[in-house]
């Protein structure tokens, strides 16, 4: 219906075009061509005027406070780019848009035949790949350390990604090992896989909030449990894919706690927050893990030593030690002693591998 | 039988002289349907590209509604999209991953490849070179219905219960070869991939076709440095295309045994849905570069041909010739070989190794040598031009606005360090949606203004196309610039909603104005469809020429009928962009024109070729004889 008026009033306004003269026709063409003309050099400035406008104004709006040693260096590389390019974007632009406006058609008047000019083509070559090279060399650079070698004595924790949670696994205080692990040994309990055949993993233990000290290096081990999930710290300028088969790592030193980021943001409920970049099914986007910066390496020492040992909270899985390694495991785990006796009581029954 | 008789006689040899028999008398179902005519079938591949672009517009103004209005009620949609709708009227976050995934499959194959590559490289190919048609008018005819079953195939995964393929338009596995990941890696994703696999086999059909028909059909005098942009721009294109789109058939086969005969290529270590999968030994990461050896090439398949025709406009429309017309072939002969050794920027942060990263950031800022080339080439053709605003011309100079804009994100991108950060956020999506999506839609849509006259002998009505141009160019930055923002301040992107997370609580506003600015641009869409279908019926008639343009196709009459020319095909003399020639009365020089007829404006070079046509005109009159 609605179509259908439309349709014939576009109708009619053509058949009173027709009975126009050629003339006419030519003049109105010609007008048009200078409204868009105009048209277009308004949206240049308009356009130009916005981005600048809006990038200043609402600078705090769209940046993150950066809190990692690396994320300051490529953050200092994204506004090096971010100034070269503006400046290269907004000439481009001007001159494009004042050229369609000067340059717009005026009956009479003949187009310049200028079909090629090698030096000003070589220049506009070499130029752009003077710059770039710049701005590739100093980000190779950034590049290679940030995912060169950790050091040995960064603090190693493994980030298990699984639809649609995380988990943490933090080596025991007393090995600082992560123990094995094999998928095959994943159930409803033993949520890592734990291979309980290697006694770095009786003190291992799981945490639903990543914790982190303020400037030492932590190295994450990323994995995933079933299909690519992505670990994301937007305020560590940190991101690495969850492959299930394979570690992915990546290493930082956190810079501000959270108690500092608080005071600098004037925020008392920030809290650091960890999500997932790989589409990883229907709940992608609720992958939210809570991140906590200690204020020191003591406290956060201090934190690790007041969790208990995963063996310690299932202890039903003791029955998966081997016999010889059974006391090492209930003292490292610190099982306390009267819950031993009933399990090591209990028949063997349950023997893998 | 007229139609396939004819086919046989157009061999090169003797194209020259067989005018007199394209009186065409097959039925209804050979001239429209199962038609072996170039211009036919990019007509077919025009319209299906039409009806999937709507298709794939409708599917992100969906999820820009979620996105946008994460509060609304959207029960209203109930009898469209039924048990997608959760109870409360909002938008299945499965569905919604279901929506992104097929707006990308749909946005990158079925419109910007199949829609932009096949309408134009059909119809321009033999048009633009003078040549009756395609070297194979029944490989050609195949490569549509391949197409069209593939559409068929992946429209209909649209309304099965479990979904389409959900994984998004990358489908990476292990998640995409899984079904019990998610509903929509069972069935949806088994016809994503039946249809992919005909869409393959359609688009190497037909780039086949295009190479052959550049390589030996050219007209006399059509040497490889006379041919238009468009033509380089569509041969690139079809090379790019034959060399990945078989990688992509394999990496696409793999996953069929992975998902269906138990191999183990891309998946290992697996344990879901309470048990742990026998497969062990592969990598997901393999899939990854195998899809991105054809991902990051089909960036430059979608590219390439909207360049192309974006070169043939201005320089038209600026009655200028484009400026560096040998470093614009240069330009397109690089970014196409370069673009097979870029892939892995698509995976700087998957878990390949780090060293890779550096080598394909080098090469990756590389290729933004060549595609600056371009941009100033564009600008400096446009200096004292004397400039039309045709609506073609102002699509194509919104293409060259979006391919800057979005172009210059792409050198934060490729540099491995400052991807970290921005890596699958949303500034990613601004980036491609603007240099690749909205560029490539511009030449397409630029294409189809510029060519209508030659389609269907009437005009378009411009004042509509004014209209359409500022509401979709407007629309369009309103819609990818705000992005930018929301992407530098982390929020990720194929996120159902961010409320689950402090950090990306805010910009509400600015995904209100995004999805605003969504809906405007789509709607102003069907301003475009009416003055295409009106156009086709009740448009003014054409000239044969309306643009006074240089290249062979305006040499035909208004409608070409098969085989193009009625009498000889032209024989070609001079470059295609002899605008505004010093000296000349008109300011333009048809290909066609000798230079012997143009004394008043020839260079002191093309005097002394003069004498050369002479002598090959001799050569001609006397090959007829015999």
């Amino acid at each position: 219906m609605l179509l259908g008026i439309l349709y014939l009033i576009f109708r009619i306004g053509n058949l009173v075009g027709l009975v126009k003269g050629k003339e006419e026709e030519e003049e109105e063409d010609s007008s048009w061509n200078t409204i868009n003309a105009y048209l277009l050099l308004f949206f240049m400035i308009g356009g130009l005027g916005w981005f600048f406008w809006y990038s200043y104004v609402h600078f705090e709006g769209y940046t993150l406070p950066v809190a990692s040693e690396h994320g300051e260096v490529t953050d200092y590389l994204f506004w090096l780019t971010m100034a070269v390019t503006v400046v290269a974007f907004a000439l481009i632009f001007i001159v494009m848009f004042w050229f369609t406006f000067k340059y717009r058609y005026q009956k009479g008047r003949k187009a310049v035949f200028f079909a090629d000019d090698h030096k000003l083509e070589i220049a506009w070559t070499v130029v752009p790949a003077i710059v770039l090279a710049l701005l590739i060399f100093s980000g190779l650079k950034a590049w290679n350390d940030i995912t060169g070698p950790a050091s040995k004595d960064a603090y190693v924790i493994e980030m298990v990604g699984q639809q649609f949670l995380w988990t943490a696994r933090y080596p025991g205080v007393k090995d600082k090992m992560l123990g094995k692990q094999n998928y095959k040994m994943i159930d409803a309990s033993n949520e890592f896989g734990l291979d309980l055949s290697d006694k770095n993993s009786f003190d291992d233990f799981k945490s639903l909030e990543l914790h982190l000290p303020k400037g030492t290096e932590v190295q994450l081990m990323i994995r995933a449990k079933d299909v690519l999930h992505s670990v994301f710290l937007p305020h560590f300028r940190l991101k690495m894919d969850a492959v299930p088969g394979m570690y992915t790592t990546f290493k930082f030193i956190p810079t501000k706690s959270t108690a500092d980021m608080r005071e600098e943001t004037g925020n008392p409920n920030f809290n650091y927050e960890m999500a997932c970049t790989e589409v990883c099914g229907r709940g992608h986007f609720s992958m939210r893990f809570p991140v906590f910066v200690h204020d020191t390496i003591e406290d956060y020492e201090k934190w690790m030593a007041s969790q208990e040992a995963w063996l310690k909270q299932n202890p039903d899985y003791l029955k998966r030690v081997p016999a010889n390694l059974r006391e090492a495991a209930i003292i490292k785990s610190g099982i306390p002693v009267d819950s031993q006796e009933a399990i090591m009581a209990a028949p063997v029954t349950v023997t893998l591998n | 039988m007229a139609t396939i008789d004819l086919h046989q006689t157009t061999s090169t040899e003797h194209h020259d002289d067989h005018g007199h028999d394209h009186a065409h008398h097959g039925n209804f179902w050979t001239n429209y349907v199962f038609s072996e005519d170039h211009k036919v079938i990019a007509k077919q591949f025009l319209i299906s590209g039409m009806a999937w672009a709507l298709i794939g517009g409708t599917l992100s103004v969906l999820f820009r509604l979620q996105l946008g209005f994460p509060n609304a009620d959207l029960s209203w949609l109930k009898p469209v999209l039924g048990g997608w709708l959760t109870p409360e009227g909002k938008i299945d976050p499965e569905f919604y991953l279901a929506l992104v995934t097929m707006h990308g499959t749909i946005m990158v194959f079925f419109v910007l490849t199949a829609g932009l590559s096949g309408t134009f490289s059909n119809f321009l190919i033999p048009l633009q070179i003078g040549a009756r048609d395609m070297a194979s008018g029944f490989m050609n005819m195949l490569s549509y219905w391949f197409f069209f079953l593939s559409s068929c195939i992946m429209f209909t995964s649209l309304f099965i219960s479990t979904g389409p393929a959900s994984g998004g338009w990358v489908i990476y596995p292990p998640l995409s070869a899984l079904p019990q990941a998610m509903q929509g890696s069972g069935l949806g994703m088994t016809l994503w991939l039946v249809a992919m696999v005909f869409f393959i086999v359609s688009s190497l059909l037909g780039s086949i076709n295009y190479i052959s028909t550049v390589i030996n059909m050219r007209t006399k005098g059509m040497s490889f440095t006379k041919m238009p942009l468009t033509i380089w721009a569509f041969f690139f294109t079809a090379i790019i295309g034959i060399l990945s789109f078989p990688v992509l058939f394999a990496a696409a086969l793999l996953l069929v045994f992975d998902r269906s005969f138990g191999t183990s290529f891309y998946l290992s270590d697996i344990y879901i849905g309470g048990e742990a999968l026998p497969n062990q030994g592969g990598s997901p990461i393999l899939f990854q570069h195998l899809f991105w050896f054809l991902g990051h090439p089909e960036v430059y398949i979608v590219l390439l041909p909207a360049l192309g025709i974006s070169s043939e406009i201005i320089a038209t429309n600026s009655r200028k010739p484009i400026f560096g017309y040998k470093a614009m072939v240069g330009s397109m002969l690089f970014i196409a070989i370069l673009s097979f050794v870029v892939w892995a920027h698509h995976m700087f942060v998957t878990g390949m190794n780090p060293f890779l990263g550096s080598i394909f950031t080098l090469l990756t800022l590389i290729i933004a040598v060549p595609s600056a080339v371009k941009i100033f080439n564009y600008v400096t053709t446009l200096w004292k031009g004397n400039i039309k605003f045709t609506a073609a011309m102002l699509f194509s100079i919104g293409l060259v606005s979006f391919f800057l804009t979005g172009g210059i994100t792409g050198i934060f991108l490729g540099n491995s360090a400052i991807d970290i950060q921005l890596h699958d956020t949303y500034f990613v999506v601004a980036h491609f949606h603007l240099v690749m999506g909205s560029a490539s839609f511009f030449g397409m849509v630029a294409g189809v203004y510029h060519w209508f006259p030659k389609m269907f002998g009437r005009m378009m009505d411009e004042k509509l196309g004014y209209i359409h141009f500022w509401l979709t160019f407007v629309g369009v930055y309103l819609v990818f610039f705000p992005m930018h923002y929301i992407g530098i301040a982390g929020f990720p992107r194929r996120y159902y909603s961010w409320t689950n997370f402090e950090t990306f609580s805010g910009f509400a506003d600015l995904n209100m104005l995004v999805s605003i600015a969504a809906i405007m641009t789509l709607a102003a869409q069907f301003i475009f469809l009416f003055n295409f279908i009106y156009s086709i019926f009740r448009g003014k008639q054409a000239s044969a020429n309306p643009w006074k343009s240089t290249t062979l196709e305006w040499t035909t009459p208004r409608i070409p009928g098969h085989g193009n020319w009625l009498g000889e095909i032209p024989t070609v003399y001079r470059w295609p962009y002899d605008y505004s020639k010093p000296g000349a009365k008109d300011d333009y020089i048809p290909q066609h024109i000798p230079y012997s007829e143009t004394p008043e404006s020839n260079l002191p070079h093309e005097n002394e070729l003069i004498k050369l046509e002479m002598e090959e005109n001799a050569i001609v009159v006397e090959g007829h004889k015999h």
